[in-house]
């Protein structure tokens, strides 16, 4: 944390002295060091970018057949019950999830500061998880969540609460340690002189935790805050591979709703799994999924400078 | 450095300190144990994976290493084409990331031009985008550019996982004090050696942090390469299992086990071998992106 915030004050000082000696041959060389990544830029985001906003105001099977029927996709989308059941439930997710991961990361963060014996190979088991991609995460958990239930003669995929909560340990299980990780950072960067004149002054430790500690650490609050929100709005293989969406309701007007199915999920099933005359729909949905990310992850970004600036 | 001061603190309250010991050590056990129990459920048969989840294999569900022969070969698809294509993703997508992000880096840093400046924060930008917002698009792109095989597609993860690398070896190059490469000018080096015989060197920590975050990513990504490649030719580790798991009705749980515990292992392994650079780098990572 300290390290970065060093490195931001020196990178200020830095960009406005730009020496010419240096600056022209660079400049002639650009070929070589700036556009092979430029142009995988594009290849890889600009241009399907683009393409994707362009066609979320169409009709279209495949990106090269396409009528433009401006904002019919969007009205769609939003009519889409499916659509908005899977916007609240991805939202309560990420919320629950959001608390569940930053509380028990922090306290595990705090415990593990404290110099107890054993404090690295904890962190190593805790920290493990997080190298395990989200398909296998999902197989190993229903694996576990059906020995369970299988006893009791159901499974995983028969209830959408038990799909919901399955979902938020598997979450945590992965992710704490990641948090964790962040906020040991955090920490270990409250001066140690605070503690200190905090313990001479008799303060007890649980004042010294809310009055001296948490509010140092919290720039790390807010990362984790933050990152564990996006995490959650963006789940998909997790969530694919835990329940895929069932349990899934008929409603009388013969849609069918999937109640463990987050947003991610939903636009995919949306583009490749009905009909291909949706995909205007399922588009026009991405972006909406995409606005909404983005501003999380945009009030992040600021929220965090804005601390950096502050200390 | 910290956190050796810590351990020389008086060590106030040292009953309750053993007590904490014990109390993780008795969580550690807990959070380990799912993959045990992959360990466990690999060696059972199928129809006792799902009944008998979480005792120890006995006589009657004792499947030895049958499991994982079968795995090898499980779903008309070699597992080690799996790997070997996971392998050759990762590491030429990671190869190929660093390489050309830290140059553009270093360009863009070094020149600051509008330019430069438009494509950095278009860098930034295109780190809060969700994959689905690019999916469809993307995977049609890579099929008309002919970037949908295993040799191919390390492009498409250059171009989709630039932000990040662009954004952390900015910020680490903007802090290399230029006198270092003025020096270098001087002596008569051209850009090219400025670069590689004395920023690039410079520049490892970062290497280190985005290698370990991309390979993380990379390996473990599911939905871009089953979108962008055939699946009946090339598989990735994520996408075999998926596909194990998705044929409905004849799932053999043991054997699922099994391939998903080999998948696991070389992860434990390069894990625990990396361990410091990996917390390091994903400490780096969330706290600039």
């Amino acid at each position: 944390m300290e390290k970065t915030k060093k490195k931001k004050k020196k990178a200020q000082s830095y960009s406005s002295v730009n020496s010419k000696l240096l600056r022209r041959p660079i400049k002639r060389a650009s070929w070589f060091f700036l556009l092979p990544m430029v142009a995988a830029f594009c290849v890889g985001f600009v241009w399907p970018f683009l393409q994707g906003l362009f066609l979320s105001f169409c009709k279209f099977k495949t990106t090269s057949d396409w009528k433009l029927i401006g904002f019919d996709n969007y009205i769609k989308a939003f009519a889409d019950e499916s659509f908005r059941y899977s916007f609240f439930y991805t939202a309560l997710f990420a919320v629950v999830s959001v608390i569940f991961i930053n509380v028990l990361a922090f306290v595990v963060a705090y415990a593990l500061t404290q110099g107890i014996k054993g404090t690295n190979l904890f962190r190593t088991v805790f920290f493990m998880p997080n190298l395990i991609g989200g398909i296998v995460l999902g197989y190993i958990w229903s694996m576990i969540f059906d020995g369970i239930l299988t006893a009791y003669g159901t499974s995983i995929l028969m209830n959408s609460s038990w799909g919901f909560w399955g979902l938020i340990i598997l979450m945590c299980w992965q992710q704490v340690g990641y948090m964790m990780i962040i906020y040991v950072a955090g920490l270990q960067a409250v001066p140690e002189d605070m503690i200190e004149a905090a313990k001479i002054d008799g303060a007890s430790s649980a004042q010294t935790l809310f009055k001296i500690t948490i509010p140092n650490v919290m720039p790390s609050i807010t990362i984790c805050m933050f990152l564990s929100l996006t995490n959650g709005f963006k789940l998909f293989d997790q969530n694919l591979a835990l329940t895929g969406g069932l349990p899934y309701i008929i409603n009388p007007d013969g849609t069918t709703v999937h109640t463990t199915e987050m947003l991610a999920l939903n636009i995919y099933n949306t583009f490749y799994g009905q009909a291909s005359t949706s995909r205007g729909v399922a588009q026009a949905k991405a972006v909406i999924f995409f606005i909404l990310v983005a501003c999380i992850g945009l009030v992040q970004l600021r929220s965090t400078r804005k601390k950096e600036v502050q200390q | 450095m910290a956190k050796a001061d810590r351990k020389v603190k008086p060590p106030k309250g040292k009953p309750k300190k053993i007590w904490l010991t014990i109390l993780f050590s008795v969580v550690s056990v807990f959070y380990i144990a799912p993959v045990f129990m992959v360990l466990l459920n690999s060696f059972k048969k199928n129809t006792f994976v799902k009944t008998e989840t979480f005792a120890l294999p006995n006589a009657e569900s004792w499947a030895g290493f049958d499991n994982f022969i079968k795995g090898v070969t499980f779903g008309g698809y070699p597992f080690w084409k799996s790997v070997l294509f996971s392998l050759v993703i990762t590491l030429l997508s990671t190869f190929l990331i660093i390489f050309f992000t830290s140059m553009a880096a270093w360009y863009i840093s070094r020149v600051n031009s509008p330019i430069c400046k438009i494509v950095y924060y278009a860098c930034v930008f295109s780190m809060v985008i969700p994959f689905q917002m690019v999916m469809f698009t993307l995977s049609k792109t890579a099929y008309n550019l002919k970037l949908n095989t295993p040799w191919t597609i390390p492009v498409i993860y250059l171009g989709f996982g630039a932000g990040l690398a662009v954004f952390m070896f900015t910020g680490f190059v903007k802090s290399i004090p230029l006198e270092i490469e003025e020096a270098a000018a001087i002596d008569g080096c051209g850009p090219f050696r400025t670069y590689f015989k004395v920023v690039l060197p410079m520049l490892k920590p970062t290497i280190i942090s985005v290698a370990i975050l991309e390979i993380m990513w990379v390996w473990n990504d599911y939905l871009l390469p089953y979108l962008v490649l055939d699946g009946t030719k090339y598989r990735t580790i994520p996408i075999h299992i998926q596909y194990l798991k998705g044929s409905y009705g004849t799932v053999d749980l043991g054997a699922t086990m099994a391939l998903i515990f080999m998948s696991i292992v070389p992860v434990i392994v390069f894990y625990l071998t990396c361990q410091k650079h990996i917390i390091k780098g994903v400490a780096a990572g969330a706290v600039k992106g």
